[in-house]
């Protein structure tokens, strides 16, 4: 079974899946529900969007996934987390850093806190080839140069003995892309790549990311709050709202038909480069307390759809084709009015 | 909305009755200067209510613990010039390291020049001392990036609004300050109840909003908006936009719009200028800018904007910038962007593109200023 | 470090979980007049068992320094042999001492030269060091080096030997009674020990000078004090007053060293300090002439720690 995940192997199910994940943050202030009932699934090759503003649950899902979470104040309460069909909420914490390291990557929004200062970029990549995979330390420093180099960092072999704040904002997230690759993972989390970068080296990040998980077929999953990355890199779209995915769709018909209310006002309240537009509209409101989430409907406070049901009903999934769900009671409406 | 349409219409027809007159008056300034004139808006009649020429702001590079020297400058802003009229807003787009930000605090006066003139309303703001300075205050005003660090997290929210009236104890009697306060927060949309209350205890946006009251609190003419909406969320990035658009018609506000966020300066901006390693490569109104962008920077920032459509992925031509910015210690010789720009000949190294009118169009700063549209 | 990559997961973006959670509805706060940030930390305060308790010591302890003939009808100073070491009886509540003095009455009477050199010593070195410490942090440049080097002369100095020259150049000048060498004492930790005020002051000034708020009131046209006292002060105030509580043991620790050595206070000043250094020889035979002024030495530190860490939260509005 150990040995199920190795590159090359035929997966049966999907990838990576999460199943009705749940998770608490205990405070001084009362139990935050963060996540309620998440699940997500990837595959090889694919590109999972997971669009959300700040503190819809996004990253921590991810951190879910890596095991990585404050614990405390986080809790996980529920559901299940399968690498190849393996739970790895029930899996011991060795065979978790196994996977962590060669099955499952991230990498995240702040390359340079998440950059060790005191080491050079090349021995912190070279660290896990000799630890993990007991590379001589001649042989860690070649592979270290050919990844920096895979990340198009120019004069790889000067660059691997530098540390990282010498590095520029763009190179510092390619020096992370690069040590996250060492180890051959098969799904890559992206938390928020290129939210600290400026539009050009973003265009350059992403079309990076995007190169090597096609050459890797790697899953990928990408968190982000920018609906533009989102719509040039994306397969599917899972859209999340107070800890749950509201809205799970191909790229294409989401944003051609919004299945749910939240996405459409969404996508209605962004400024537009191709014109000069008027008011905008947007969504009034704020996002809800996790301390203190609104009963029925996460979103009924906020939404002009909202009826009286909306605040009682708690709305199931609806299925709306292919792999299209969403979590609105007037989904269907939504989709059919276009 | 219909108020804001309505607006933009009549001043749409204002500036097609008007461009009689502002060809005369264009003729006769153009014999004192063809850069001059071409600063200026497209809109004539109003005055420029700030006037900043040649603007120069160095850091010098210090290195030794006890007796330091200088090894370098900081060109951060490096020769800026622009003029913003009255009741208009103009943007200033660029990406990190452009000195944008520099642009906002030698502006409010918070970093002194290194060299180079700002006039408001004709005078010199940098020669300003003592009591005309604290009159300037009172009409220049800055909205800060970050909600979280621009309000002092031990004060109230009355006490941060009411803080101008403080210091400007001549705007309001003290018995009217708290009144006065009540109703900013309200114009800003915050619940003047709430006065009581720390920053913590409010979201980003209401944060902002309360930065924006501050900065309201003494009716200004002109408020440097210094990446006002980059770090909320995409919902309430578009509720402070509105609110800034809106308290511009009400209050007739200039703004100057500083952001990285393309899209979210087109929204808001009359005129745009497009910064690159301290200094303006191209200016012009958002539609020039925008529909006709001259410059290869321009043309590359605007191709790089992710759309948000996925029906159009792999048809949009984006031109891909090699590398980063150059350290702006160091900045290359003769154009800027030249290291990076894949129309760089032997001229662009030696000399410097002056920001001027090219090819019958808006100034833009490129020896081979060519229009192309990116924008889809 | 072990592994890169958990060591990249060990810094991950903010995952405080007060990040998760908009805007909490605050009860406290409801509509009314405007308040400010002194007076809703006083309202605060007074709804603190901890600082009931450390006020109600503290204010006990003032009495009992104030007006010591209030507990106590016995002379401290009233040396009777035939008691010598004595241990705690009906007559004499703690016992005598070696030369057969009431300790009670000696305990009593030490509280106010003990609180005195403490409180004033604490007081005077955070004003010091604040003071230097907030100028230095807000101005920087030459005014900063000028600051922090002289500081580092007086840090350097070995607290010990610093005050046994400072103190013998006192006693030189012919000083009597008991507030003068009281002063001297105070005067002389306070020079020694106000560098590390003005460090921790400094720091954080500096820190909380870049904040965008400072930037902001400048942008208003703010004057130099108002930055200070309005915007730096209240941010820079809690880790001072958390040193100025520890620090206020560690003086009254020292003026018992230096009353040890003979240069601190003396009769008739009687503090708490020189009866702990008198006690030490006899601990095994007669422990109660060193428990019962350590007692309350160790109540009255744990008094002001306590008041200081109430201060210092009701004073941070996130932490109400």
């Amino acid at each position: 079974m150990a040995d199920s995940y190795e590159p090359g192997a035929v997966p049966d199910g999907p990838l990576l899946e999460v199943e009705d994940l749940y998770v608490e943050f205990r405070t001084r202030d009362g139990v935050a529900k963060v996540l309620n009932g998440v699940s997500y699934h990837v595959d090889a090759g694919e590109t999972l969007a997971v669009l959300g503003e700040s503190g819809s649950g996004k990253s921590v899902t991810a951190q879910a996934i890596m095991g990585i979470l404050d614990t405390p104040p986080a809790v996980v309460t529920g559901g299940e987390i399968r690498f190849h069909g393996e739970n790895l909420l029930a899996v011991g914490e060795e065979r978790r850093n196994e996977v962590r390291a060669e099955g499952v990557a991230i990498i995240f929004q702040d390359a340079l806190s998440a950059l060790n200062p005191v080491y050079t970029v090349g021995f912190q990549i070279e660290e896990q080839l000799r630890v993990r995979q007991g590379m001589s330390r001649r042989d860690a420093r070649d592979r270290a140069v050919e990844l920096l180099d895979l990340v198009r960092i120019p004069n790889a072999a000067r660059r691997v003995r530098q540390y990282p704040h010498e590095f520029s904002g763009g190179m510092r997230q390619r020096a992370m892309i690069a040590m996250s690759l060492a180890l051959d993972p098969e799904v890559l989390i992206a938390d928020e790549p290129t939210t600290a970068l400026d539009v050009t080296v973003q265009a350059q990040i992403m079309d990076l990311l995007k190169e090597i998980q096609v050459e890797r077929r790697m899953g990928l999953i990408l968190i982000t709050h920018d609906l533009g990355v989102v719509a040039e890199v994306a397969d599917r779209i899972a859209v999340m709202y107070a800890g749950r995915i509201v809205e799970h769709a191909d790229a294409v018909s989401l944003y051609r038909t919004p299945g749910h209310p939240y996405t459409a006002a969404l996508m209605d309240s962004l400024p537009r480069l191709d014109q000069k537009g008027s008011t905008l509209n947007t969504i009034k409101g704020l996002p809800p307390s996790l301390l203190n989430i609104p009963p029925g409907c996460p979103f009924h406070p906020r939404c002009p759809r909202a009826e009286d049901r909306c605040a009682v009903e708690v709305p199931p999934d609806h299925r709306l084709g292919l792999g299209r769900t969403s979590k609105c009671h007037f989904a269907e409406e939504l989709v059919s009015r276009v | 909305m219909s108020e804001r349409s309505l607006r933009s219409e009549k001043s749409g027809t204002e500036r097609s009755l008007r461009s009689e007159k502002s060809g005369t008056e264009r003729s006769l300034r153009s014999e004192k200067s063809g850069t001059e004139r071409s600063l200026r808006s497209e809109n004539p009649g109003t005055e420029p209510i700030l006037e900043v020429r040649d603007l120069v702001k160095h850091f010098p590079v210090r290195v030794g613990v006890l007796f330091k020297h200088t090894v370098g400058q900081v060109r951060a802003v490096d020769g800026v010039s622009f003029d913003l009229n009255k009741g208009e807003t103009l943007g200033v787009v660029g990406e990190s390291g452009c000195g944008k930000s520099t642009l906002a605090q030698v502006l409010m006066r918070l970093e002194p020049p290194t060299s180079g003139t700002a006039r408001f309303n004709g005078r010199d703001i940098f020669a300003m001392r003592g009591a005309e300075l604290r009159k300037l205050r009172r009409s220049i005003q800055i909205v800060l990036q970050d909600p979280y660090t621009s309000l002092n997290p031990r004060m109230t929210v009355g006490d941060i609004v009411g803080e101008p009236f403080e210091i400007h104890p001549e705007v309001a009697p003290k018995g009217s300050r708290a009144g006065k306060v009540r109703e900013l927060l309200d114009v800003v949309g915050l619940n003047p109840e709430h006065l009581n209350r720390y920053p913590h205890q409010f979201s980003g946006g209401q944060r902002q909003r309360i930065g924006i009251a501050r900065a309201l609190a003494l009716r200004p003419d002109v408020i440097i908006c210094d990446e006002p909406v980059s770090a909320l969320d995409v919902s309430i990035q578009a509720q402070v936009m509105n609110l800034l658009g809106d308290l511009q018609s009400e209050f007739g506000l200039s703004y100057v719009f500083i952001a990285h966020d393309l899209s979210v300066v087109r929204h808001l901006s009359d005129r745009v200028a497009v910064m690159y390693l301290g200094k303006v490569v191209e200016i012009g109104t958002e539609e020039e800018i925008y529909n006709h962008p001259m410059h290869p920077y321009t043309q590359a920032l605007l191709s790089a904007v992710p759309v948000a459509d996925p029906t159009v992925r792999g048809q949009r031509q984006v031109i891909r910038l090699e590398g980063d910015v150059p350290s702006p210690v160091d900045p290359p010789s003769g154009c800027r962007f030249r290291t990076r720009c894949w129309k760089a000949q032997e001229i662009c190294a030696q000399e410097v593109p002056e920001l001027e009118p090219r090819g019958g169009g808006h100034p833009s700063a490129c020896h081979f200023a060519e229009e192309r549209s990116v924008v889809p | 470090m072990t592994d890169p990559t958990t060591a990249a997961a060990g810094t991950a973006p903010d995952l405080g979980a007060s990040a998760y959670v908009t805007a909490p509805e605050h009860q406290m706060s409801g509509p009314g007049k405007p308040r400010s940030l002194w007076s809703d930390a006083w309202r605060d305060l007074r709804r603190r068992p901890l600082f009931i308790i450390a006020g109600a010591v503290i204010v006990l302890l003032a009495i009992i320094a104030i007006f010591p003939s209030w507990f106590t009808s016995v002379d401290p100073n009233h040396k009777d042999l035939s008691h010598s070491r004595e241990t705690p009886s009906g007559a004499a509540w703690f016992g005598y001492d070696l030369q057969g003095r009431d300790v009670y009455a000696r305990v009593v009477y030490g509280a106010r030269w003990t609180l005195l050199v403490g409180l004033s010593a604490s007081v005077l070195t955070v004003l010091i060091g604040a003071f230097f410490g907030i100028i230095a942090g807000y101005f920087g440049r030459w005014i900063d080096g000028l600051i922090s080097r002289i500081g580092e002369i007086f840090f350097g100095l070995p607290f010990v030997l610093g005050a046994i020259v400072i103190l013998n150049l006192v006693r030189n000048a012919e000083i009597r009674g008991a507030l003068p060498i009281v002063f001297a004492v105070v005067a002389s930790i306070a020079v020694l020990s106000w560098p590390v005020a003005m460090r921790i002051m400094r720091s954080a000034a500096i820190t909380a000078k870049q904040q965008d708020y400072v930037k902001a009131a400048r942008a208003l046209g703010a004057s130099a004090p108002r930055i200070i006292f309005k915007h730096l002060l209240p941010n820079c105030l809690a880790p001072v007053l958390v040193y100025g509580t520890i620090a206020l043991g560690a003086f009254i620790g020292a003026e018992a060293t230096l009353s040890f050595l003979g240069i601190g206070l003396r009769d008739p000043a009687v503090s708490w300090g020189v009866m702990i250094s008198d006690a030490r020889n006899y601990v095994r035979v007669a422990p109660h002439m060193l428990l019962f002024p350590a007692g309350f030495l160790t109540a009255t530190v744990l008094a002001f720690v306590m008041l200081g860490d109430a201060v210092r939260e009701a004073l941070d509005p996130k932490l109400r």
